[in-house]
């Protein structure tokens, strides 16, 4: 295989320090002793941080999409497990448009998405409640659990469910102690991911909230839209560092290579 | 009555179709229907189907101008995204295992981390006291701050930095599948690299760059942050226009016309970018 010259790896670079550039920019800004932004920071203090805590907004915020993340992924995880069984095994009349429908999401704007929800949430007076957070949720990152799932539904070795099946096994048995844990990297992985979209979602969360229900996102948009001093960005600094984590995490057991692409060589 | 074995695919995907059903399906609908209705600044929401909205929408140069800037930003964010993206995925994929995937970590990683934070990044860089402007003026490179938030241009940039990944995902799953003897061959004939990339990876990579382009062109025709802060209300685009119209102005029937006409605008593009693509790539797509 041809290596990369040496205007590839100055490209490379470059293009690295514009990926890397504003996550930079938010982490060093957040720890600046001064009361505005600046960058690079005059000295290195941890007063935005502390100023986190004096700040119940941000924190009440950040414990409602932690809730509303665990539960959207958790409902999304269970009607989508099942789903993808019937769509990757099953040949039925309606599949492909069953699979279309369930993926559709990712295809409407995202700004569609929001006034649907709240139009419907406010006619069945679910506005701004946390049950109706999570259901719309559900619905936005149900295509990520679909795919990962699917895909490991799909590339399972079906054998060892034939010879449980010739030993009497009944199918719950075989789902519980066979065919779950073939997929269950596929599961844990799009419960990852539809946790990690579920959390930053913005667009159509912007539309269903109450300020009891504000999430982090809007809590930081609403705050960005006002004003950009030090605290958002040491807020920010913390989310990055969360979802750094998470992905290092998933990168371990997963692989993000293949979270993101699919199989890859 | 059907068999059970005919039930068992409708039993299984039956939670997630009723889920899609009331919580997609039918406020789609409800929107669309709302569309047509008509508002008024007192009576709010009247129970009446027009065109009305419609007509505003569509008969109005201030929306006409929204809409052609969202395609506009759109449209120039793809072309970065490709001339940035394509050389991108090319070199990520000549790197070795261990390089490549700390690379991928960085490239991708942004991908996952919320694009509120991505575009705080973007509102620091670009600000008229922004980091750029300052090392410009100190390296004497200009004299007075250049004008970048609050323009179409600086909006294009973060949405590349937003967008990027999905072109260099795209991209990598179409070159993946190559055989880099042939890159190999072209070489050894004396063929150069600007002329190995073009000739022989570029044609390679073309069924990955067509749909990397679609999902860019779509979600940055819809984006909404990256827009909301750094245009404002100077810098309005359609997603924006709705947000106003509903949470601020709270006409929701001329905000659902406007949602309807962005939703049926995306379809119609992506449907016809598709039709290009399957006859284009009829053979590569079996």
């Amino acid at each position: 295989m041809i290596r990369n010259g040496r205007y590839s790896l100055l490209f490379n670079a470059l293009f690295t320090l514009f990926m890397a550039g504003p996550l930079v920019v938010v982490i060093g800004v957040s720890f600046t002793p001064t009361g505005y932004l600046e960058f690079p920071p005059s000295g290195l203090s941890l007063r935005w941080f502390a100023a986190i805590l004096d700040n119940p907004d941000f924190i009440d915020a950040a414990w409602v999409s932690l809730k509303l993340g665990i539960a959207s992924a958790t409902v999304s995880t269970i009607v989508a497990v099942p789903a993808a069984l019937a769509i990757g095994r099953e040949k039925f009349s309606g599949r492909e448009a069953l699979q279309a429908l369930f993926l559709s999401p990712l295809t409407v704007p995202t700004v569609v998405l929001g006034i649907a929800f709240l139009r419907l949430l406010s006619v069945l007076e679910l506005n701004g409640t946390f049950v109706g957070l999570v259901l719309c949720h559900a619905i936005i990152i149900t295509p990520f659990v679909l795919r990962l799932v699917l895909s490991s539904v799909v590339g399972m070795d079906r054998s060892i469910e034939k010879a449980a099946i010739s030993l009497g096994a009944s199918n719950w048995t075989v789902f519980r102690r066979i065919t779950m844990p073939l997929i269950m990297p596929g599961i844990v992985g799009g419960w990852v991911l539809a946790f990690i979209t579920s959390f930053d979602e913005l667009t159509v969360t912007v539309f269903i909230v109450n300020p009891s229900t504000t999430t982090l996102p809007v809590r930081l948009f609403s705050h960005i839209t006002q004003t950009t001093d030090p605290l958002i960005a040491s807020v920010s600094t913390v989310v990055i560092l969360f979802t750094v984590a998470l992905m290092l995490l998933i990168n371990r057991f997963y692989g993000l290579d293949r979270l993101l692409m699919g199989e890859t060589k | 009555m059907k068999s059970p074995q005919n039930m068992k695919p409708w039993l299984l995907s039956g939670p997630a179709f009723v889920l899609f059903l009331v919580l997609l399906l039918i406020p789609l609908v409800m929107t669309f229907m709302l569309s047509f209705n008509s508002f008024s600044f007192y009576g709010g929401i009247e129970d009446v189907y027009t065109f009305g909205n419609y007509i505003e929408v569509l008969g109005d140069s201030y929306f006409y101008e929204i809409f052609l800037r969202t395609f506009l930003i759109a449209l120039i964010t793809t072309v970065f995204c490709v001339l940035l993206g394509v050389p991108e995925a090319y070199i990520l994929l000549r790197m070795r295992p261990l390089a490549r995937s700390i690379m991928l970590l960085v490239v991708l990683g942004p991908l996952l981390i919320s694009v509120v934070v991505r575009t705080l990044g973007w509102a620091i860089l670009l600000g008229n006291n922004g980091v750029i402007n300052e090392l410009l003026q100190s390296l004497g490179l200009i004299t007075s701050p250049v004008k970048m938030l609050y323009t179409p241009g600086g909006i294009v940039v973060a949405l590349v930095h937003v967008m990027i990944p999905f072109m260099i995902i795209a991209v990598w799953a179409a070159l993946q599948r190559r055989d880099p003897s042939a890159e190999q061959a072209a070489e050894s004939l004396g063929a150069s690299p600007v002329k190995v990339f073009t000739r022989i990876v570029l044609p390679q990579a073309m069924p990955g760059i067509l749909s990397g382009s679609l999902i860019v062109f779509s979600l940055s025709a819809s984006a909404f942050a990256t827009p909301a802060i750094l245009g404002g209300r100077r810098v309005k685009v359609v997603s924006t226009t709705v947000y106003d119209e509903f949470l601020n102005t709270l006409n929701w029937p001329l905000g659902a016309a406007i949602a309807v006409l962005l939703l049926a605008s995306v379809l119609v593009i992506m449907l016809s970018w598709n039709r290009l693509i399957e006859k284009r790539y009829a053979g590569v797509f079996e």
